[in-house]
C-alpha cells in the first residue's frame, strides 16, 4: 500500500493485510512487509519490550454505526488479553468517551481495568474535553501532567511522549498544541540521544493528512524541528478511525483504526463522521496495534482487526 | 384619489408587516456534514439565530472572541442567541475548529 493510497478499499486491504498476519517493518524510513512469526522469536532478547496502541472507544456513542461501542472496545481488551498479554504497557491515544459525560468516563474506567497489562497511558480527545473546563478528564487522568495534558516517560530506552492537539484550537484552524507545549518539548527532548528512539502519541494526525476534515496538527513543523535530529521517531495517532501509515524523513506516522466505528477516507464523503457498513462487516474495520520495540532495531507496527 | 393612494401605501408598507408580527424574526443555521449552513448569514437587529446539529458529531457553536459560547450540541440538539447590536460576528466549532461562520447584524 503505497502512502498516497489512503482510498477506502486500501484502507481496508490493508486493515485485512494486518488481520492475516503481515508485520510492517520499518527500516531506515522504508516500510518492509513481511510474514507473522518471522521475527517473533526475537522478542526473547533482553531490552526487547512490546505495547499496544487502543484508540477511538468512544463509550457512550449508541447511533447506527455502531448501537454498542462498549462491546466492541471489550472485544478490543479482550483481544489485547488474548494475543498480547505480555504488552508493556498500553496507550489510548483518545475520544475515549463520546460526549465528555462523567457516568461515560466511569464506565470506560471500569472497562480498562479489565486489560492484562496494567500500565495504561492516556491522551484526550476532542470528544474527552467537551466540557468547558476539561474537568472530566482532568480530574481523572490529569495527574501526571499537573493537568496540561502532556507528559513523558522512558521505558527499556525508548522514550514516550504524550502530545495534546485538541486543547488549543483556534477559529479557522486545525489541531494545535500551542506555543507553551511546545515549549515544554524542546526542553522534555534537549540533552537527550540522538540515537534514543522516540513514541509520540497523540489524538489527531500531526502531519497534514486532510485539512479539508481537520485532520491535521497546524504547528507541526515547529514540533518536528525539535525532532529531526533523532534517528527513529515514530507517531501513533487516532482521531481518524482508519489505518494510515506517511513517513517523514525518519519520522514515522501511524493512524489507528477504531474500537467504535469506521470514518470515511479522506474526501470520499461530504465531511468526516461515522460510517455505517453492513452489521457482519464492522468488526472488520475496526482493530488495535501492537508495537514491538528491539534494540538497536526500528519499531515494528502490527495492525490487527477485531473480526 | 390622492387619500386612496396613501392608504394603499400603508397597507403595502414593510412597517405595516412588521406590526402585524411582533415577534423577533428568527433565522434557521443548519449544522451539517461538519458544515455551517448557510455559512455566513445577514440578518437585522433582534434577530433570534438558531443553530440546530443535524450531524451524528457532536459541534459547538463559540463565537472567536467568546462573546457567546454553547455546549456541546449533540444530534438534534440546538443553541439560539438573540443579536442585538449591529456588527460582524464570527464564530467556529471548538471542536473542530476549521468549521467557521459569520453573523453580520445591520441596523
Amino acid at each position: 500500500m503505497k502512502d498516497h493510497d489512503i482510498s477506502r478499499r486500501g484502507t481496508l486491504s490493508c486493515l485485512a493485510w494486518g488481520g492475516a498476519g503481515i508485520l510492517w517493518t520499518m527500516a531506515g524510513g522504508v516500510p518492509i512487509a513481511s510474514a507473522l512469526g518471522a521475527g517473533t522469536d526475537k522478542m526473547s532478547k533482553a531490552g526487547a519490550f512490546s505495547f499496544v496502541q487502543i484508540s477511538d472507544t468512544h463509550i457512550g456513542f449508541n447511533k447506527e454505526a455502531n448501537p454498542d461501542t462498549l462491546a466492541t472496545a471489550k472485544l478490543a481488551i479482550e483481544r489485547i488479553n488474548t494475543q498480547a498479554p505480555d504488552a508493556a504497557l498500553v496507550l489510548h491515544t483518545g475520544d475515549i468517551t463520546h460526549l465528555s459525560r462523567p457516568a461515560e468516563f466511569d464506565t470506560a474506567a471500569e472497562l480498562l481495568k479489565g486489560l492484562k497489562p496494567t500500565e495504561l497511558h492516556l491522551v484526550p480527545g476532542e470528544h474527552d474535553v467537551l466540557d468547558t473546563k476539561r474537568s472530566a478528564y482532568l480530574e481523572r487522568y490529569g495527574a501526571v501532567s499537573q493537568s496540561k495534558g502532556y507528559y513523558s516517560f522512558d521505558h527499556q530506552g525508548v522514550h514516550f511522549i504524550a502530545l495534546i492537539n485538541v486543547m488549543e484550537f483556534q477559529a479557522g484552524g486545525q489541531g494545535r498544541l500551542g506555543p507553551e507545549q511546545l515549549e515544554w518539548l524542546e526542553d522534555d527532548l534537549k540533552g537527550r540521544s540522538a540515537s534514543q528512539p522516540i513514541v509520540i502519541f497523540t489524538h489527531i494526525p500531526l502531519w497534514s493528512l486532510y485539512e479539508a476534515w481537520g485532520w491535521s496538527t497546524q504547528d507541526w513543523p515547529q514540533a518536528l524541528s525539535y525532532l529531526k535530529r533523532f534517528g527513529s521517531v515514530t507517531v501513533l495517532n487516532g482521531h481518524i478511525h482508519q489505518v494510515v501509515q506517511k513517513v517523514e524523513g525518519r519520522v514515522s506516522h501511524y493512524s489507528a483504526a477504531a474500537t467504535s466505528y469506521p470514518q470515511p477516507a479522506p474526501g470520499h464523503a461530504d465531511g468526516p463522521g461515522p460510517l455505517t457498513v453492513p452489521a457482519e462487516q464492522l468488526r472488520s474495520v475496526l482493530g488495535i496495534r501492537r508495537i514491538e520495540s528491539r534494540p538497536l532495531q526500528d519499531l515494528t507496527v502490527k495492525d490487527g482487526a477485531l473480526a | 384619489m390622492r387619500y386612496f393612494l396613501f392608504l394603499a401605501a400603508l397597507l403595502l408598507s414593510p412597517l405595516a408587516v412588521s406590526v402585524a408580527q411582533p415577534a423577533a424574526p428568527t433565522v434557521e443555521v443548519s449544522i451539517e456534514h461538519f458544515a455551517f449552513t448557510p455559512q455566513n448569514i445577514t440578518v437585522k437587529v433582534g434577530t433570534k439565530v438558531n443553530w440546530v446539529n443535524k450531524d451524528i458529531e457532536p459541534h459547538t457553536v463559540v463565537s472567536n472572541d467568546q462573546k457567546f459560547q454553547s455546549e456541546a450540541l449533540d444530534t438534534n440538539e440546538s443553541f439560539s442567541m438573540t443579536f442585538d447590536q449591529p456588527g460582524t460576528y464570527g464564530y467556529f466549532c471548538s471542536i473542530h475548529p476549521h468549521m467557521t461562520g459569520t453573523v453580520t447584524v445591520i441596523p
